[in-house]
């Protein structure tokens, strides 16, 4: 009798540690491959290191994190599969998708599976379908789009703009909402067109802007595409300043663009370079030779975010997480988030940043 | 007209890039009578080697611009043409004269690896590299619009003139160009004729290649950024001109590209770029019903 009772205690025991030790598994998706792979180096550069430190400080309600990494490249269809293997691992938190086009289908298959997800899509969709598991850390388009369209009508008065974009959920809905705030300050566009992402020749376009005369260009779509325009810009003699949405935070761009980036524009959210609360965070990455630009800061958020909400929550079941989320405020390295009822943050600020010389920093107003 | 002018040497210089691809693929057509999926990955492999002696040169501070860009061609080729060698003796060789769809298979196969092999390798970022022709000349000044043609898009023109005039010499004139029109035509008579078609169907993947190789350094010089994906759309575009111009056909193929540069061009130009790839697939549904072996290609006869 004796012998089974301390059987069963020690089954017990080990039962328990066995539950203790089980890892909480958490998940990023986004283009891992594809021609927007470095966005997704940053998200997981970002999210390695946030894991790291959560874990060095014992877990989330004492289970240790475990990263499952997906990968979308961007392709709706892919994303939607991504999610479907993603609700298999039994994931608790996606940090992702990254294209506003993949975080649209897949966080339909979220939230048949009760995951919370954390993003940084900018599409107004993304949110606006009334679903309950999904929490932005990013603006919105139409608020990007507004700062940015208002400060070309304001900056460059005068001058012929045209707006392009590149056929994306994300890219169109940019532009559109530039032109809008562009038109509202009485700066109409000259030239309203779309190009197909993914192309090396923009010579017809480039041509078809010095035709009319373009100074600026609002565009809305992402990096790889402006630093070809611009350079082909340069070879037609065409000299061209570029505003765009927060893709344009990628270094790639300079790589790519050369010196042509010093005239690229863009809308961000204050650099969570600046917080002074990030900077042992940003050292401890610019130590592991990873500089925390774009998206890296981003993700380490998104997992801040998690691992108070589930403290604060003293669970991982998703009405809990859901209820901490949508109630509390959270410190984070890009600073305080807090939610509103849709799930958008309730204070998204913008800034206009510039390039120079391989830097961006905040635009001359 | 200074603006269309303008238009017109974009579509030719672009025309003539996917006009040399489309080589690759015809001539494969034309001699085993299939798809080779992997040559726009072929292409991209070559401007991946291009930026990589770019920047060995300048490393070693080779500044001379005609030695440099002689020095990159003829790596880029020597390279790329052992790549087409290899994919083809690798991938297609042991399939042949099994079913028509196991060697396309293994071609989108090869496609595939060799994408995920330079995005491994090389990393996914885009590789630059710093404008090594500048400048060009002003031609012509109307309406304040300005003609400008730059010394790169002189140079692509020039070189392909060039290789086409070479490649009609090579398969008209010469002892291989025969052997090659030979193995197109029945490949089991010539064999018996004493002619080694192994090595005359790899000779035309490492000429394929080579094509694409000159087309990946003119891309690279041109468009100054390289990534491991610029293969899949180069190489789509490429497939059209080749079947809009008549598979198998040369001449067909570099007209192929010229047409599908031009209407890219101008329908840029003067529509929305939006629809421009519809407008040329569209184009090229309308050549293909009415003339369903496309511009000069010759109607297949059923042997019997």
């Amino acid at each position: 009798m004796k012998k089974t009772l301390i059987a069963t205690a020690f089954l017990a025991l080990g039962a328990q540690a066995q539950l203790a030790h089980a890892d909480l598994a958490v998940a990023i998706a986004g283009p891992m491959t594809g021609q927007y792979a470095s966005a997704g180096d940053q998200i997981r550069r970002g999210a390695e290191m946030a894991i790291a430190d959560i874990n060095a400080k014992g877990g989330v309600l004492g289970q240790k994190l475990k990263l499952e990494v997906g990968d979308d490249a961007c392709d709706p269809k892919q994303a939607v599969s991504v999610a479907n293997a993603m609700v298999n691992k039994k994931i608790v938190f996606m940090h992702g998708h990254w294209c506003s086009s993949s975080t649209i289908p897949a966080s339909e298959v979220y939230v048949e599976a009760d995951i919370p997800m954390a993003t940084v899509s900018t599409n107004p969709q993304v949110t606006e379908r009334g679903l309950k598991n999904i929490f932005r850390i990013m603006g919105r388009d139409d608020q990007q789009g507004l700062v940015a369209g208002s400060y070309i009508a304001d900056k460059f008065k005068g001058k012929k703009a045209a707006v392009l974009d590149d056929k994306s959920a994300y890219g169109k809905g940019l532009a559109d909402e530039m032109a809008k705030a562009m038109t509202a300050k009485g700066m109409k566009p000259t030239l309203r067109e779309s190009i197909t992402a993914g192309e090396k020749d923009y010579s017809g376009i480039v041509t078809k802007l010095k035709q009319a005369g373009v100074e600026v260009l609002a565009y809305g779509g992402y990096h790889t595409e402006v630093a070809l325009i611009l350079r082909q810009a340069q070879q037609a003699g065409l000299k061209l300043t570029v505003m765009g949405g927060d893709t344009m935070t990628n270094s790639e761009l300079v790589t790519a663009a050369g010196a042509n980036a010093d005239n690229v524009m863009f809308t961000f959210s204050p650099d969570p370079r600046k917080n002074p609360d990030a900077a042992p965070v940003v050292k401890r990455f610019r130590d592991a030779k990873v500089e925390p630009e774009g998206y890296v800061m981003y993700a380490y958020a998104a997992f801040q975010l998690f691992a108070e909400a589930a403290t604060q929550a003293k669970s991982t079941k998703f009405a809990d997480l859901e209820k901490a989320m949508r109630g509390g405020t959270f410190k984070t390295v890009i600073g305080d988030l807090s939610f509103d009822a849709k799930g958008d943050q309730k204070k998204p600020g913008f800034v206009v940043y510039q390039w120079k010389g391989g830097q961006y920093d905040y635009a001359a107003k | 007209m200074a603006y269309a002018l303008q238009q017109l040497i974009n579509g030719l210089t672009l025309g003539a890039v996917y006009g040399l691809i489309a080589i690759g693929y015809t001539m494969v057509y034309g001699i085993i009578g299939m798809i080779n999926f992997a040559h726009g990955d072929i292409f991209m492999v070559s401007a991946f080697i291009a930026v990589t002696a770019f920047t060995l040169l300048a490393a070693f501070d080779i500044t001379s611009l005609p030695l440099a860009i002689t020095a990159v061609l003829i790596t880029a080729i020597f390279f790329t043409s052992a790549y087409g060698w290899a994919v083809e003796r690798m991938a297609y060789r042991p399939l042949r004269g099994s079913t028509r769809l196991a060697p396309l298979i293994s071609a989108i196969g090869m496609s595939i690896f060799l994408q995920n092999m330079v995005q491994l390798t090389q990393g996914a970022r885009v590789k630059p590299i710093p404008p090594v022709l500048e400048g060009g000349i002003e031609i012509w000044q109307s309406g304040g619009f300005t003609v400008q043609i730059s010394w790169t898009q002189i140079m692509i023109v020039l070189v392909t003139i060039v290789l086409m005039v070479a490649f009609t010499y090579l398969i008209t004139q010469t002892a291989f160009g025969r052997q090659q029109r030979a193995c197109e035509q029945d490949s089991t008579m010539t064999a018996l004729l004493g002619i080694n078609v192994d090595r005359t169907i790899s000779a035309t993947f490492m000429l394929g290649a080579a094509l694409a190789a000159v087309a990946g350094v003119m891309v690279t010089v041109y468009y100054g950024v390289v990534d491991f994906f610029i293969g899949f759309v180069a190489g789509i575009k490429a497939f059209t001109a080749a079947v809009l111009g008549g598979i198998g056909s040369l001449p067909g193929a570099m007209l192929g590209g010229l047409i599908i540069g031009l209407i890219e061009a101008f329908w840029a130009a003067y529509l929305s770029p939006e629809y421009k790839d519809v407008a040329t697939f569209a184009i090229l549904i309308l050549v293909l019903m009415f003339r369903p072996s496309g511009l000069l290609g010759r109607p297949e006869v059923e042997k019997v």
